[in-house]
């Protein structure tokens, strides 16, 4: 901390960024936070060297190795840790490649989504008028519909695939930075610096982009780490549903729902792909009340 | 409130549940493969009848009218003939439609009898080891998928304990003549405790799955707005006054605190539709939300769009309603 306060900020971006490090800090401090980052992180390198780490081919069937349990129980090997399942194919290595769609679909989704919803915010919150109205009645009408039914029909209508899941999601999901991005614009479109640019007559675009938009960023990327965990959570509703993407492309709800067929037999084929979910999305949320927490300065005490 | 704002805030629902019935409408219009090919199927039909069916579907006639028919039809309650059943999909909602109600109370019911008094223990306990439980066991709830947890739920206590059904809503030898079409009603209306039990058993993993996500926000509200008002003045003061602290707490503060709690579970209970479908199919739950799912894979469109729309109206009502008992409850916010 105090190596940062040292610093003296010579001007508006140094002080930014130093607002930014001290932030930065005080993330690190929390320790729960931290170690969830990490778990994420963990996540993510698991899913970006899948092949490398993965123990077996992800589709590789083997029927001799038909619901094969887990290593530590009788009939389970040690090269096959988390089992097998229906049709032989080695679990873990089927959780280490699902990871790439839940994370790809999840980050795909927040970006996509993230980027609509900055741009429609700032334009409904700076300009209003028209384009407020225009804007905020169609996120009063997509607010009209649950999410998982909304995803679910569109779907139904598009068909199953990677890029339509991103759609069907995308299509909802930018809804909610765009109103986090309104509402701070409101606020902020007022301010002496705001209006010090206006008085200067820098365009509108100029002042969104430059002025506005860096300093709402920080609840923007708040809102949207905590919105990825829902993302993933959705996709794999969907595939749990057999909306999600296709076999044999491993993705962890479809690999609980082909587990569910066997929950007499062989309990290990839902219940580890669910762990995964589980650690990943508890790993996000807490690491994201962390980002809240340290970057947000209505949370700081 | 008054009257006048009650109409103007029932006014401001047109233009969104239009929005929302242009969205449903642009999906059915979008959805590929054509009804009278699927309605056709595998039957051989002359072109002159296949138009004639096309005529009858009013699928002939320009876009923005067939916009202004399924508009005026869809208020009547009618959305066509259900592929699947040959019977119209109005019918078929319907029938399904108490087993969803009925699930979704009982869930709604759970998550308030857990999430108000853990929440007011957390609140009072501050910091103290149940605090810390509620506090993880709420962000677990929040990050476990539905789907998952029902399985879970599923191996242990009906594959592991068989202490509970697996599927279902009630059992064969307990079936009744619907009254109200509640099971959990209709057996102890026509006096059947064992059926009332053997229906209680069904329901209570599903109901539990559905409402987990829920118990777990409805908790860190009641948490959250307890400890505010046990900040507030008149509790310090009600205090001071050498009033009991339990007699402070639950007279004073609980009513209060209550507040944003009712609120949210208002706006919650739109959330248990979605939830529904999930729960409803990992459970062999003969509701509504387990027909549209299967009907998305027999292309049953009609029935989907039927529901979509359905869910939507709800949805919006619900929040509707939400925004009312807010304002209801809470004078100090005007609308």
């Amino acid at each position: 901390m105090a190596a940062v306060d040292t610093d003296t900020p010579r001007d508006a971006a140094t002080a930014q960024e130093s607002i930014f490090r001290r932030n930065l800090h005080s993330f690190a401090a929390n320790r729960l936070a931290l170690g969830s980052a990490i778990v994420v992180l963990l996540f993510i390198l698991m899913a970006v060297f899948a092949p490398l780490v993965a123990p077996h081919d992800p589709a590789e069937t083997d029927l001799f190795r038909r619901l094969q349990p887990p290593a530590w129980m009788p009939g389970g090997e040690w090269s096959y840790l988390l089992g097998c399942d229906a049709l032989g194919r080695d679990i873990l290595s089927r959780i280490i490649y699902g990871a790439r769609i839940s994370i790809f679909i999840g980050a795909a989704v927040v970006l996509v989504a993230t980027t609509i919803g900055i741009i429609a915010g700032l334009a409904a919150g700076y300009l209003r008028g028209w384009v407020d109205t225009v804007i905020s009645r169609v996120v009063d009408i997509l607010l009209g519909f649950p999410y998982l039914i909304f995803a679910i029909g569109l779907m139904a209508m598009m068909g199953p695939g990677l890029i339509n899941i991103i759609l069907a999601l995308v299509y909802k999901e930018w809804v909610i930075p765009c109103r986090v991005v309104r509402g701070e614009t409101l606020a902020t479109r007022e301010l002496e610096y705001v209006e010090a640019a206006r008085a200067l007559g820098a365009p509108g675009r100029h002042i969104m982009l430059r002025e506005i938009l860096p300093n709402i960023l920080s609840p923007v990327i708040v809102v949207s780490t905590i919105r990825m965990a829902h993302v993933i959570i959705l996709e794999a509703s969907l595939s749990f549903l057999g909306l999600g993407v296709q076999p044999p492309t491993a993705s962890w709800g479809a690999m609980v729902a082909d587990g569910r067929a066997f929950i007499l037999q062989a309990w290990w084929v839902s219940t580890f792909p669910g762990v995964a979910i589980l650690l990943l999305v508890l790993a996000i949320n807490v690491a994201s009340q962390g980002l809240r927490d340290a970057f947000d300065p209505r949370f700081h005490e | 409130m008054s009257l006048a704002r009650l109409i103007e805030r029932l006014l401001q629902l047109v233009p969104v549940l239009l929005g929302v019935s242009v969205i449903v409408f642009v999906m059915i219009t979008l959805t590929p493969g054509d009804p009278v090919e699927i309605m056709i199927g595998d039957q051989v039909v002359t072109p002159e009848l296949e138009a004639a069916m096309r005529h009858d579907l009013g699928l002939d006639r320009p876009v923005h009218e067939r916009f202004f028919v399924f508009l005026g039809n869809a208020v009547q309650g009618d959305f066509g003939e259900s592929f699947y059943h040959r019977r119209p999909v109005i019918d078929v909602i319907a029938e399904r439609l108490p087993a969803t109600i009925e699930l979704s109370l009982v869930a709604l019911l759970i998550a308030l009898a857990t999430a108000i008094p853990l929440g007011v223990l957390a609140a009072i306990k501050r910091n103290s080891v149940l605090d810390r439980l509620a506090t993880v066991g709420s962000l677990l709830g929040v990050s476990l998928p539905g789907f998952w947890f029902g399985i879970l739920l599923l191996m242990l206590f009906a594959v592991h304990l068989q202490l509970l059904p697996v599927s279902g809503r009630i059992g064969f030898s307990s079936e009744i003549e619907p009254i109200t079409h509640f099971l959990l009603i209709d057996t102890l209306l026509r006096g059947r405790p064992d059926a009332f039990l053997d229906a209680l058993s069904h329901i209570v993993l599903p109901a539990i799955t559905l409402g987990l996500p829920m118990t777990a926000i409805l908790m860190r509200v009641t948490r959250t707005s307890m400890l505010e008002v046990m900040r507030q003045d008149y509790v310090t003061f009600a205090e001071a006054k050498g009033l009991a602290r339990h007699r402070v707490l639950f007279r004073h503060a609980l009513k209060n605190a209550l507040i944003p709690t009712v609120s949210v579970a208002a706006i919650e209970t739109g959330s248990l539709l979605g939830g529904n479908m999930i729960v409803e199919t990992v459970f062999g739950w003969p509701g509504l939300g387990r027909l549209v799912v299967e009907s998305i894979f027999v292309r049953n469109y009609p029935l989907v769009q039927a529901a979509v729309l359905f869910y939507a109206v709800t949805y919006v009502m619900l929040n509707f309603v939400a925004d009312i008992l807010y304002t209801v409850l809470n004078p100090r916010v005007k609308l």
